[in-house]
């Protein structure tokens, strides 16, 4: 029986690595579930659900070849593939400022503290190397209820410098 | 009545472009009530289209009376329904019944103004917004083949588009 796996990659961005790799997997009988694949300041990083016959040294060795020629450090995890249990984001959160170090975790803290359930972050440096500003955006679920949140992202503007939106997302089923 | 079977994607029906009404009779309506109850068997759904139950007329019902505090139409049967103009772009979250475990974000125009027929062929003209306008773009799209999943935005355009739409001039309420 096919197991899941989650295989994770990391090396400098070059063209071919998704393609190569994937070919990799499909060719040692390997079945693909959900992926993130991101350029993260100049590396290309890949998350990628794998289903396999095998175990974790079999699929190294099936992978290593490809690692080796594009320099790419791997990992493998045996994990539950929990594939059809989709979680939807009820809140989006955008906060953004001039860059320093203690954004994420001020920002993540006072939303955990007040019940919020990360399902998405995405950061990104903008800005000039003299200014480079920090913008991040955030998808989850507010099990506490939105104005609890709302109250910690209005502090966190006074308090932090920080910019902050929030947006509640209300998914249409049609 | 009956609650008709929903087609689910990859059901090639549901990239065809559906034919307009000719004949509003009695058969006609009774299809419609029909697929008023198949809408409304489904969760949270909030329009429905009649190709997404195999029938490739141009035939949507929309109510998203459901929903507090915005402004809409109440239940709508929208017969050869025709967008005569559009303003304004937001994204949003959608999901389909006829894409399950799927939600996607979406940019759809925030104002529309709508001419369509009803049950008994009466032409009528309407100016939607925001949350029915998108429940109304969505289900004319699945009179042209078109799902969700064609529409996609990235999540990283999320926040381009978010900064873009505050430093725009808001449009006049109508």
């Amino acid at each position: 029986m096919k197991k899941w796996f989650m295989l994770t990659l990391v090396g400098k961005d070059r063209s071919g690595i998704v393609a190569r790799i994937t070919r990799a997997l499909y060719e040692g009988e390997c079945n693909l579930g959900e992926a993130s694949m991101v350029r993260l300041g100049g590396n290309f990083t890949v998350m990628l659900m794998v289903q396999f016959a095998g175990n974790e040294q079999a699929m190294n060795d099936l992978i290593e070849p490809t690692c080796r020629s594009f320099n790419l450090h791997h990992h493998v995890d045996p994990i539950e593939g929990e594939l059809l249990h989709h979680k939807d984001p009820d809140v989006r959160i955008t906060v953004y400022g001039a860059d320093r170090s203690g954004i994420v975790a001020e920002a993540a803290g006072a939303l955990a503290e007040k019940g919020f359930n990360i399902l998405n972050l995405e950061s990104d440096v903008g800005g000039t190397a003299e200014h480079p500003i920090y913008i991040m955006t955030i998808e989850g679920i507010a099990e506490q209820g939105i104005e609890v949140l709302e109250e910690a992202l209005q502090k966190l503007a006074q308090e932090k410098g920080l910019e902050t939106q929030l947006e509640p997302i209300d998914t249409l089923i049609g | 009545m009956a609650v008709l079977d929903i087609l689910v994607y990859p059901d090639p029906r549901l990239k065809l472009v559906s034919k307009p009404v000719t004949q509003f009779d009695e058969p006609l309506r009774n299809f419609i009530l029909d697929l008023e109850e198949t809408m409304r068997a489904g969760p949270g759904g909030v329009g429905i289209a009649a190709p997404q139950v195999g029938r490739l007329q141009r035939i949507v019902i929309v109510d998203v009376s459901c929903k507090p505090k915005i402004r809409h139409h109440g239940r709508l049967v929208l017969i050869n329904p025709e967008i005569l103009s559009r303003e304004g772009s937001a994204v949003g979250r959608e999901g389909c019944l006829s894409v399950p475990e799927y939600t996607g974000n979406v940019a759809r125009a925030k104002f529309i103004t709508l001419r369509a027929q009803n049950e008994f062929g009466e032409s009528q003209e309407y100016q939607m917004e925001r949350y029915e306008a998108r429940a109304v773009q969505h289900e004319l799209d699945h009179l042209d083949g078109l799902l969700l999943l064609d529409r996609l935005v990235s999540r990283r355009d999320l926040f381009r588009r978010q900064t873009q739409e505050a430093a725009a001039p808001k449009p006049k309420e109508s």
